[in-house]
């Protein structure tokens, strides 16, 4: 490891610095205690190595990065914060009368699992603000989970060696989405009993077994007492264990393989160019978790979530208007509604609810199938197998790109479609073409938007072909002595330069020969001419990075002055050479 | 570019084996000039104020006290607020709505105790750790080739040891026993989650009374008001109104009264006989007032937004539309049947009941409920 460039001077803060730790020859008492209980840890574990290399261990910065952050320690709050719910919380069906603070209630007959949660709420001082917290961070951690994935999938972090973290991602995602809803159901509210119910509909609609799998499930008739303890297991003890393992998993991981960089001057698929864990690292990602719980403590403070005293007890009968999920169950909802009922079918006297079962049982294993299958599809298709540690910028992969935001605007679409109701209402249409819009839109704006952002990407990409080739246009038109006109370009120096054109030129996979030696159409030659088809599909349009003799071309001969004229600019920056030298920042060859 | 193959052997390759189309789309240097750009290397390290200045760093040092001294604040604001705001009051958070004070005094409190270590951590280590950018090597993940090697020798030289190439007997009787012995603990797991369904998803209290062993013997029950528990007379159930109803007893019971009431949940209303389109409603109704079960046929969230004028009904969880006028046939929504009908009379007190049980399952849709 070495610093890519030592500062010149000492500077004054490294003399608030230097109070701190002793000068070296004599080490202080301090630096002895602390050296004496490493030691000892040492003696048995021999972890003294292990942890230094850790503590310097180097991380890049970008506020893209800390989307997983956010991830993280959301999940932390909710773990913790669900630990002090298990200490009141009552996971029980068993039938009680309510005779707590809460006098609307007062004399209701309910289960004791919604009469300890609204003990938490009302009896238990600061049980609120606890429950509040749990909920919002539970919030913040799927919203943090999903940004976080799409980070890494604009920015091509999934590729080789990565894929493994990804799956585990995928899973990890998926296992938020699962715990947030056997949490969401523990109250055993109005509204989180609706929910089991429509989740008991899902299970009978499986084909053949479903009346038993629900049965299985509820432990009889819905909504029977065994489904609020077992989801409780499922939720504290079962899927928190797994999220754990899997996160520490993911973590681990991601130190072994090093953090991915964004491209940049001096940033190479060698190199990691950040600051240490100690004591950058530690203290900014120290603070990051504490603002992170302290924005969910401010929201849990401000905004109320979940008042389930407002709901009442669960009744299978009483009507909840306009019930709606938490966010993230939203699209599996959205789902259903636009699934039309014509998919249910009867053949030999028995009941195929493929309406229900489409959306409630077959589209989260697809949806999460795909998701975590796309590397491996990716590196199918475009032969790449090589390992990556400089990110893409998402215009870079223009077709990545694309099909993000179509699998994006499909979610979308499913997301919006569990509020059709409320649309309807607030835009006083008809609930009738809001349902059949978002079942057309479900076919047609995915692959617009896939069509509209490749588009961007690859003018975005020109953009940048024009910038490095004409520099910046500056906006001021100048007019020459001969009464012509022209645009100012104020030029742009190599370091502005470099992230414009340090991306690969590509082409699509050659079409290979469509028969075997023999002359006879082989399985592999069908299965490469559609991995070449995709490949141009890929590949077709690409935009290509500017390349030196494209720059010269652009200034020939008169102007050559210009061009040149920025990297000669040489006070601007230090150490090049030396780098070079070094081996350190030299781009890769 | 050839295939599958040279994965493979891209895969043991050098990380830049030329394998990419990328690679081999590059252009030939013309002249002298390199076909791409060459990586400029970091950009000059820029001080900060902090930095150069031992003033600014002393006003750093400060603001970082103050954001911990603020969290200390916090927290012992957290522990006065503890014991001082305890009513139930709500105040009025501007922009918000209403909150409870104590929940507001005790989170806004937490969220200064956490955000004061936090902000103040992280401008600490903005301005007074260091700034300047490391840059560490990466090195390969992969192995060397003799330690793979060595691993597969390994696997399969100690491996050998155990004799279980040679000796078939041995494997697929392991084979076997392995595959076998997970049935133990997913028998216990599966027989024990749940009983059978038997008939019970097709039957409800509307059934009559309970014999054993999923035999029910019909007995006519009175519709009964939910939750007032009292029973209807055909002359209270006038055009436009709408009764939520369960069967005599259901919400006497003390035991199963939940699972009891999810099946038998049914929707009164009275329309004008020569509003009803089909003869088979007529002929299960008294006098135009019609029974149906309340539980959607979609996945069984109760159906009750009724809509007097054109008498259909709308369920809240995917709106699926129902025409009272005509069977309850679906019109609209993600459902597929028609809301079962109770076959209703009256009695000799005038009192509304059912004639016979719903012939069909209520509720969602399972495999064999008959279609
Ligand atoms: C990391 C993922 C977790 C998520 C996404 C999550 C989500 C939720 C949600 C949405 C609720 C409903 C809260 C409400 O508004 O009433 C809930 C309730 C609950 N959670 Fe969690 N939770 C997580 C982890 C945990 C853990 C680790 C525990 C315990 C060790 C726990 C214990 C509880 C308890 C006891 C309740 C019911 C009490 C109540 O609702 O007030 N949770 N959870
Ligand atoms: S449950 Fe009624 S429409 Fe879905």
């Amino acid at each position: 490891m070495s610093t890519a460039t030592t500062p010149a001077h000492q500077r004054p803060a490294d003399a608030l610095r230097d109070g701190d730790t002793a000068a070296r020859p004599a080490p202080s008492t301090g630096a002895r205690r602390l050296g004496g209980v490493a030691g000892w840890v040492d003696d048995r574990t021999g972890a003294a190595k292990g942890v230094t290399y850790l503590m310097k261990k180097v991380f890049p910065d970008h506020w893209s990065f800390m989307l997983g952050e956010v991830a993280m320690y959301s999940m932390i709050v909710c773990l913790l914060s669900g630990v002090f719910l298990t200490f009141w919380f009552v996971p029980s069906a068993g039938e009680t009368i309510y005779h707590g603070s809460y006098a609307p209630l007062q004399g209701i007959q309910m289960s004791e699992a919604y009469r300890s949660t609204l003990d938490i709420s009302f009896e238990v001082r600061g049980g609120l603000i606890i429950r509040q917290i749990h909920h919002w961070a539970a919030l913040m951690f799927v919203v943090a989970v999903s940004a976080h994935m799409f980070r890494v999938f604009f920015t091509g972090a999934f590729r080789k060696p990565r894929e493994i973290n990804w799956v585990i991602g995928t899973i990890l995602s998926l296992l938020a989405i699962v715990e947030g809803f056997a949490g969401y159901s523990l109250p055993d509210d109005l509204l989180s009993g609706t929910g089991l119910r429509a989740m008991e509909g899902f299970m009978q609609s499986t084909p053949v077994l479903g009346s038993y799998l629900a049965y299985m499930v509820f432990d009889g008739p819905f909504p029977g007492s065994a489904i609020i303890p077992r989801l409780y297991s499922v939720h504290v003890l079962l899927i928190p264990g797994i999220l754990i393992a899997l996160f520490t998993a993911h973590i681990v991981i991601v130190a072994l393989q090093k953090h991915t960089q964004y491209p940049g001057p001096g940033k190479t698929e060698q190199n990691v160019v950040g600051f240490p864990v100690l004591p950058v690292y530690a203290a900014k990602a120290g603070g990051f978790f504490f603002i992170v719980f302290g924005i969910i403590a401010l929201m849990s403070a401000l905004v109320q979530i979940n008042p389930i005293w407002g709901y009442g007890p669960y009744d299978p009968s009483p009507v909840t208007a306009g019930s709606q999920p938490d966010w993230y169950m939203g699209f599996a909802d959205g789902a259903l509604r636009i699934t039309p009922g014509w998919l249910e079918f009867h053949p030999f006297g028995y009941t195929l609810s493929l309406n229900v079962a489409l959306g409630a049982l077959g589209l989260i294993p697809v949806m999460y199938t795909i998701t975590g299958a796309y590397p491996f599809l990716e590196r199918w298709v475009t032969g790449d197998t090589r390992e990556h540690h400089l990110l893409d910028r998402p215009r870079n992969a223009p077709v990545r790109t694309g099909l993000g935001m179509a699998a994006m605007t499909a979610y979308g679409v499913f997301m919006f479609a569990a509020g059709n109701d409320i649309m309807a209402v607030l835009l006083h249409m008809s609930i009738n073409d809001i349902t059949h819009f978002f079942q057309v839109g479900l076919f047609v704006l995915p692959p617009l938007a896939f069509w509209v952002t490749k588009r961007i990407c690859l003018s975005l990409q020109r953009r940048d072909r024009d910038m490095v080739l004409h520099a910046r246009e500056s906006g001021t038109i100048i007019r020459t002595a001969h009464g012509g006109y022209f645009e100012r370009h104020d030029g742009i120096d190599e370091f502005e330069r470099w992230p414009l054109v340090q991306h690969e030129a590509v082409a699509p996979l050659e079409l290979p020969a469509g028969t075997d030696a023999n002359g006879v159409a082989s399985p592999t030659a069908r299965s490469e001419r559609l991995r070449a088809r995709l490949s141009h599909f890929y590949f077709k349009d690409a935009v290509n990075p500017v390349t030196p003799a494209e720059l010269a071309a652009a200034h020939p001969g008169p102007h050559e002055e210009e061009v040149p004229a920025l990297e000669h600019d040489a006070d601007h920056f230090v150490g090049i050479e030396q780098d070079h030298a070094d081996g350190v920042g030299a781009p890769r060859h | 570019m050839t295939t599958g193959m040279s994965d493979h052997s891209a895969d043991i390759a050098p990380a830049d084996h030329p394998s990419h189309p990328a690679e081999l789309a590059r252009t030939a240097p013309t002249g002298q000039l390199p076909a791409r750009f060459e990586n400029p290397g970091l950009p000059t390290h820029i001080p900060r104020m902090a930095d150069l200045d031992e003033k600014a760093a002393r006003r750093a040092e400060k603001q970082v006290a103050a954001l911990f001294g603020l969290s200390i604040l916090g927290t012992l604001g957290f522990i006065a607020s503890y014991y001082l705001v305890t009513e139930h009051g709500s105040v009025f958070v501007p922009g918000i709505g209403l909150m409870r004070a104590e929940n507001l005094a005790l989170g806004l409190c937490l969220a200064v105790s956490l955000l004061g270590i936090g902000l103040g951590a992280v401008h600490w280590a903005k301005t007074l750790m260091p700034d300047t950018e490391v840059v560490e090597l990466r090195h390969p993940l992969r192995s060397s080739d003799e330690d793979r090697q060595a691993l597969v020798t390994t696997l399969r030289e100690e491996g050998r040891k155990s004799q279980l190439g040679r000796r078939p007997l041995l494997k697929y009787s392991m084979l076997g026993a392995m595959t076998l012995f997970p049935a133990t603990l997913t028998w216990q797991l599966v027989g024990g989650l749940g009983r059978l369904p038997h008939n019970d998803l097709s039957t409800t209290e509307w059934n009559g009374r309970y014999l054993g062993g999923g035999k029910w013997q019909f007995v006519p029950k009175r519709l009964m008001r939910d939750p007032e528990n009292t029973p209807i007379k055909a002359s209270d159930v006038v055009i436009g109104s709408v009764f939520h109803v369960q069967p005599e007893g259901v919400l006497d019971m003390t035991e199963g009264k939940l699972e009891a009431k999810g099946k038998a949940a049914v929707l009164l209303m009275r329309l004008n006989p020569s509003d009803i389109r089909s003869t088979k409603e007529l002929d299960w109704s008294h006098d135009g007032i019609v029974a149906y079960s309340k539980i959607c046929t979609h996945v069984g969230c109760p159906v009750g937004l009724y809509e007097h004028q054109t008498h259909h009904l709308l369920c809240p969880c995917h709106q699926s539309t129902f025409d009272v006028t005509n069977d309850c046939h679906v019109i609209f929504g993600p459902a597929n049947r028609p809301l079962p009908q109770l076959k209703i009379t009256v009695d000799s007190e005038g009192y509304l009941i059912s004639a016979q049980p719903f012939e069909e399952a209520v509720g969602p849709s399972f495999w064999e409920r008959g279609s």
